[in-house]
């Protein structure tokens, strides 16, 4: 019995992780699909998500709501701003330039961040306040109940946005062709912008959920999640959004397990070796489409 | 026997047959054309002739030797070499090197050797220039050796490809459209010059085109395909008056 | 054209020795203080590295994020050889050279088979990966010191033993560079600008891909096996993967397949925080900026339009040569 109930508690904890992966992992999948290009500074994006809700709550005093809602504006806003300055002009430019550029966004973000906020970690209680609850002996945490929720929910509007509305519909037509899109009369600055604002909210949220949950900030404190949150992304297979939402599921499951029984400091070389294995064995991920260059 | 012997070969891609029971003799040093309307099959048959898709059924021999089963890399080695539709030069690297990277297997060193470059270095590299600057100047592109690739222009990119394809030294040289996009003149030049090429190098070709001047003014020999299937064959002129291949182009 | 050659080899070979020359009246002279010492054989341990990585991003044109997990590599095992031996320190230092190059390249193969069928940004994430699995092995691994790190290492690579480390510096620039004009190189080359016609012509694609890494791996462990008797001390999250994205920015800076750039860029980059000591908080600011700025630079229409205008003034020159 209490092994069982030990191995649940592990599942619903790699399922917390992973909620937070998927959130973040949607953003990598969404960006790639419609900008082909893989957003190395999204997992930054948490970071600031976590500082802004720090700014907000605990040294402006606002109202958590306000707070909350001010910090999904703040990374959508830098999401924008973010693909305007250093990634539009690169929209023609090899991949290979676009990655560097997005590896020094993130750079960017995390030493700004170590600029104002200095390295030393800055403990920051949880501001999502749910009393915890035990069934049949599980014990699952009040953040625990709000990740899964808040998730299932944000991942249903997401599904629902893209596949039943216009500007959905918009997104999707880019990501198939730019050129055809914009022909048929699509804005396709204003749906690459609309992406990167809705790929940056949910990181905004993961990035709450994340700091609720470790209640410590640090400049790099967006890194690891963001590295994970791509593998599962990747995994999942890039571009498709169920893949994303699975890989993430997935990847928190693999890790939590690993953690658990096998052993702390393999844990991430477990991680990254599913995923060298998924990508041999499927080289466009789980639940990705693979295209052929024509000759 | 024919260079190139091709039975019952086919390939489907999901439903689709694109390429269905071809079959092909080429006789050595003969110059002959694969025709069609767009969409008849005929890149696909070049894929399949050089390795890029493997064939679901059919057998390709080449001098006796097998070709199913063999990479793009074998198959050019066992002496087929092409061109492309659109063009794929190595654009970053000049005109010299573009020839000399398709000399690779044919004039050899070991690794040592280019680590340091050392012993047969400097011969060998003498050798590879001299065998490229030959083959460019067929070309008169000898005087451009030192350009980028990606700096000529169009024109003379199609010629550095067929270039390039030579300087593997293949027995059967496959030119996808070579007149593509070349006004009148040019194209006059370069029927010209692959007569020039076949005869010199000893070769034998086969090419896709569109131009019918081109194609009735050089060809010996044409396969006309449609729907991945082989509609005619035979020598032009009996060809291209058949009425089934004028219905093909010109519709009911 | 050969003559130009010529004349580059002699421009090469004077500045090499210009520069050993310099080095050497500084470091003897006593004009340079311990700091700026100390900086010496860190320089030549990331020219080596920045070239090596050179050879993939700029030559073969793959992204690879796990340079420093080679490199960690070839510093455990030259460590782990020298802290084995009893010998004279030149020749413990030679064989563990070897021993940490080996094995870099070994692991290179070993990864690089199965990996190397991946293109761009797949290959970049899943070299970040093994970069990634290589440090948490040696974390977890108990005669690698795990996480406390590897002591004990003797200091046979530093500045007092200039000499030695920069033959080994020119011995893998002249390599790399000469390996890049070279049939086996050209193949490396036709590989990144279009696989499908390296292909047409005879090229083995996974065969030069694999060199490639290879090669380069190898001397990233030699560099590794450098930086290990400097420092003395090995832990396992000095290679984690912004180890691997600063070698990167060398190479970007560099000029992305320009070795010489590359060179240049490794050593301002590993003196600049000497200089800028007072604004090291700036430091990897400064790195983000750069590497932004330089990516939007080369593709933009500003640097175009330049490029442009020196051609023009090429031709013009060609044409009035001509008359």
């Amino acid at each position: 019995m209490s092994l069982i109930s030990n191995i649940v508690e592990q599942l619903i904890n790699g399922l917390r992780t992973g909620s937070i992966y998927a959130l973040i992992a949607l953003g990598y999948t969404m960006v790639y699909g419609i900008a082909k290009m893989i957003n190395f500074a999204h997992g930054d994006i948490i970071m600031v998500g976590a500082y802004a809700l720090y700014v907000f709550a605990a040294l402006l005093g606002l109202p958590v709501p306000v707070s909350i809602i001010l910090t999904i504006v703040v990374c959508a806003v830098l999401g924008i701003t973010v693909e305007r300055i250093a990634y539009k002009p690169l929209r023609s430019a090899p991949s290979l330039a676009v990655l560097i550029t997005a590896i020094g966004v993130s750079y960017f973000l995390q030493n700004i961040a170590l600029l104002i906020f200095k390295a030393t970690p800055i403990p920051f209680g949880s501001v999502i306040k749910v009393s915890s609850f035990k069934i049949g002996g599980i014990h699952i945490s009040g953040i625990t109940i709000v990740t899964f929720i808040v998730t299932f929910v944000a991942m249903a509007v997401l599904t629902w946005f893209i596949n039943k509305t216009r500007a959905g519909s918009a997104m999707r037509a880019v990501s198939e062709d730019k050129g055809a899109a914009a022909l048929m009369g699509i804005n396709v600055n204003k749906t690459i912008s609309m992406t990167f604002a809705i790929g940056s909210a949910l990181a905004a949220v993961a990035g709450i959920l994340f700091i609720c949950q470790y209640e410590s900030l640090s400049p790099t404190l967006g890194a690891l999640p963001g590295i994970k949150a791509f593998v599962a992304a990747v995994l999942g297979g890039i571009g498709s959004i169920p893949g994303a939402m699975l890989g993430g599921l997935v990847l928190g499951i693999i890790e939590s397990i690993s953690k658990a029984y096998i052993s702390t400091q393999l844990a991430d070389a477990i991680v990254f070796s599913v995923l060298v294995i998924v990508l041999l064995v499927k080289p466009s991920g789980l639940l990705g489409k693979m295209k052929a260059e024509k000759v | 026997m024919a260079l190139l012997e091709v039975k019952n070969l086919g390939i489907s891609f999901g439903g689709l047959r694109a390429v269905d029971d071809l079959n092909m003799s080429i006789e050595q040093g003969s110059l002959v054309g694969l025709i069609g309307p767009n969409g008849a099959g005929k890149t696909t048959a070049f894929n399949l002739l050089t390795g890029v898709y493997a064939p679901s059924e059919g057998t390709i021999t080449l001098d006796g030797e097998n070709l199913v089963g063999k990479g793009p890399t074998d198959i050019c080695q066992a002496g087929i070499a092409r061109t492309f539709q659109n063009i794929r030069l190595f654009s970053k690297m000049t005109v010299l090197d573009n020839v000399k990277v398709a000399l690779h297997n044919h004039v050899s060193y070991g690794l040592v050797t280019s680590f340091f470059h050392i012993g047969a270095y400097a011969k060998k590299e003498k050798e590879m220039d001299e065998r490229a600057l030959e083959i460019l100047k067929v070309f008169d592109l000898d005087g451009q050796a030192d350009t980028l690739a990606s700096n000529l222009p169009y024109g003379k990119q199609r010629k550095l490809e067929i270039a390039r394809a030579l300087a593997t030294e293949p027995k059967l040289l496959l030119l996808d459209e070579p007149a593509a996009g070349m006004n009148p003149n040019e194209t006059k030049e370069l029927m010209d010059t692959i007569q020039l090429i076949r005869d010199k190098f000893k070769i034998t070709i086969l090419l896709i085109e569109h131009d019918m001047k081109l194609v009735s003014g050089i060809c010996e020999y044409l396969y006309v395909l449609n729907f991945g299937m082989e509609l005619a064959h035979g020598e032009p002129t009996e060809v291209l008056n058949d009425p089934k291949v004028i219905t093909a182009y010109l519709g009911e | 054209m050969n003559k130009k050659i010529n004349k580059t080899i002699i421009i090469n070979i004077v500045a090499a020795i210009v520069v050993y020359a310099v080095v050497m009246i500084l470091t003897q002279g006593g004009i340079l203080g311990r700091q700026a010492m100390s900086i010496i054989i860190p320089c030549c341990v990331n020219v080596i590295l920045a070239v090596s990585l050179c050879l993939l991003v700029g030559f073969l044109g793959e992204l690879t994020l796990g340079h420093a997990g080679f490199m960690s590599i070839g510093a455990y095992a030259g460590a782990l050889t020298t802290n084995a031996l009893e010998l004279p320190p030149i020749l413990e230092l030679i064989i563990a050279l070897v021993v940490g190059g080996v094995i870099a390249a070994l692991f290179s193969l070993i990864i690089g088979l199965p990996v190397l069928r991946l293109k761009g940004d797949y290959l970049a994430i899943v070299t970040l990966g093994f970069g990634e699995i290589i440090k948490s092995v040696i974390n977890s691994l108990g005669f690698t010191g795990g996480a406390k790190g590897l002591t004990g290492i003797s200091a046979y690579s530093n500045y007092k033993n200039f000499t030695f480390v920069y033959i080994i510096v020119l011995l893998t620039i002249v390599v790399i560079a000469n390996l890049v004009y070279s049939r086996h190189g050209r193949a490396i080359c036709a590989v990144r600008d279009n696989y499908i016609a390296a292909e047409a012509v005879g090229i083995k694609v996974s065969k030069f891909k694999t060199m490639a890494f290879v090669i380069s791996g190898f001397f990233a462990g030699v560099a590794g096996v450098f930086y290990a008797h400097n420092v003395g001390i090995l832990k396992p999250v000095n290679f984690d993967y912004n180890k691997s994205i600063e070698i990167l920015v060398m190479v970007v800076l560099g000029g992305m397949g320009n070795i010489k750039g590359a060179i240049v860029a490794a050593v301002i980059l590993t003196a600049l925080p000497e200089v800028l000591r007072g604004a090291s908080e700036y430091r990897m600011l400064l790195y983000a900026i750069v590497l932004i700025a330089m990516m939007l630079f080369n593709n933009s229409k500003l640097r175009t339009s330049l490029l442009e205008k020196r051609n023009m003034k090429k031709a013009m020159n060609i044409q009035k040569e001509g008359e």
